[in-house]
């Protein structure tokens, strides 16, 4: 048994810290917001122009005019803020934004990130991802330890096209936490009912603890 | 000076031609300017290219001139809600340049405030990368991006006042603001045009000098994702 998406969400929350402000990517990173540790006070920033991003709107009450990144309804906070994407972008550049936390399609030991295209396959778009991880303070990566063939997707190379060179922070899957440092990725915390072995086993990439 | 017009097509007139760049604000349905995509539509120009965050879906937004084939090109950062897009592009019949979204944005705020180029991190080792000129900065590599000029823009905003001041609301104003500086003509749809003076001057979103044309109109404002909670987890 190893985490599920709601308790890698759960744990990619612990990463929070009181004060900050940071942009959650789509998907599991979504999901975190839900699990914001008491006594810490975050603001979240959607990239599309907003500052202080509130829970989805009652029903009923959708705006067509107040969506998040992932173009889903959602609703503001006292605290909130909007701005134009020039600005928006302007505060992840220059390193406003403490933390992303983002999925991934691969991670690599040296910290190369590939999260937006398969050649011949999927033709999507980057969206924000490569302005979030070349400016953004800590980059913290949610994801699957193995893609759905069994392989791991935490390699000594990314294979897929990357969204940015050597940006990754920490490592955060159903098997454990890593983070990576000289030489490869380092384990910090092996996930309930996981043997450090079993993450060992389940990782391409090098370890060196 | 008379800003003013009295419908999408008249507010067009005269300034479509083929081939012509066009820089679009919204983001995913969000804010986009509807009526005058429409419009354009009806005018039947040919070969555009749009520097827009997005492409529409098949029936909405700039998804409806990819339905007549009167895009070339499209500068975007995210394409994934448009079936007929990927179509065309996987059968070479469009031309894709994807753009980081905020290099995208800072390219239309750099054309419309003068400026032809600027270096950023953002896509350094990347694909995005390949081909630019690469300088480093304190010991960090940065890339060279270019400014957009357009030869048109097109916005959607909330209320304009008839000297062309212009107030978004929530999060459609995303690209609409750097969007409406980088067109060589700027014009705008909005729900309702107030009063010059009646609008507060300092809570003015993007001032009347980049605005040449307003228009305004009834706004489908379609949502792509509607999600919500129920009432008892308020």
């Amino acid at each position: 048994m190893a985490w599920d998406r709601n308790q890698m969400a759960a744990r990619a929350a612990q990463e929070l810290q009181d004060g900050w402000y940071v942009n959650l990517g789509i998907g599991i990173p979504t999901l975190v917001s839900n699990y914001i540790p008491e006594g810490i006070e975050v603001t979240l920033q959607s990239e599309n122009g907003m500052l202080g991003m509130g829970p989805f709107p009652i029903e009923g009450e959708e705006d067509a005019d107040l969506i998040n990144a992932g173009k889903q309804t959602i609703t503001e906070l006292p605290q909130t803020a909007y701005f134009d994407s020039a600005q928006s972008f302007a505060m992840i550049r220059g390193g406003k934004i403490a933390m992303a936390i983002l999925g991934a399609m691969e991670v690599a030991e040296n910290g190369d990130l590939a999260n937006w295209m398969i050649p011949g396959k999927l033709v999507k778009g980057m969206g924000g991802a490569m302005d979030l991880v070349a400016g953004v303070g800590r980059v913290v990566v949610v994801m699957d330890h193995a893609n759905k063939h069994g392989q791991s997707k935490v390699l000594k190379e990314c294979t897929l096209p990357l969204t940015g060179q050597k940006v990754v922070d920490r490592i955060i899957t159903n098997y454990g936490v890593l983070d990576v440092v000289e030489g490869g990725l380092k384990i910090v915390e092996v996930a309930d009912g996981v043997t450090e072995d079993e993450l060992r086993a389940a990782t391409e990439a090098t370890i060196v603890n | 000076m008379k800003k003013v017009y009295a419908n999408a097509t008249e507010a067009l007139d005269g300034l479509l031609h083929d081939g012509m760049l066009v820089a679009a604000g919204g983001f995913g349905l969000c804010g986009i300017p509807e009526l005058l995509l429409q419009a354009i539509k009806e005018a039947g120009t040919q070969n555009l290219t749009f520097a827009s965050n997005n492409a529409g879906v098949d029936d909405f937004g700039i998804g409806i001139l990819l339905q007549t084939k009167q895009v070339k090109k499209m500068i975007s950062s995210y394409v994934g809600e448009n079936a007929e897009f990927m179509r065309q592009y996987l059968s070479e019949e469009l031309e894709l340049e994807f753009n980081p979204q905020g290099t995208l944005a800072e390219r239309m705020r750099a054309g419309g405030a003068g400026i032809p180029g600027f270096y950023t991190k953002t896509g350094v080792g990347t694909v995005i990368a390949e081909g630019k000129e690469h300088k480093d900065f304190n010991g960090e590599t940065y890339i060279l991006e270019e400014g957009i000029f357009a030869d048109l823009a097109i916005v959607k905003a909330w209320k304009a006042d008839e000297t062309g001041n212009l107030v978004f609301r929530k999060t459609a104003r995303n690209f609409n603001a750097p969007a409406a500086t980088c067109g060589k003509i700027c014009v705008v749809e909005v729900e309702e045009i107030v009063p010059t003076g009646s609008l507060d001057p300092d809570s003015i979103h993007l001032p009347g000098i980049y605005v040449h044309r307003i228009i305004q109109g009834d706004h489908e404002k379609r949502i792509e994702q509607r999600t919500t909670r129920k009432r008892e987890e308020a």
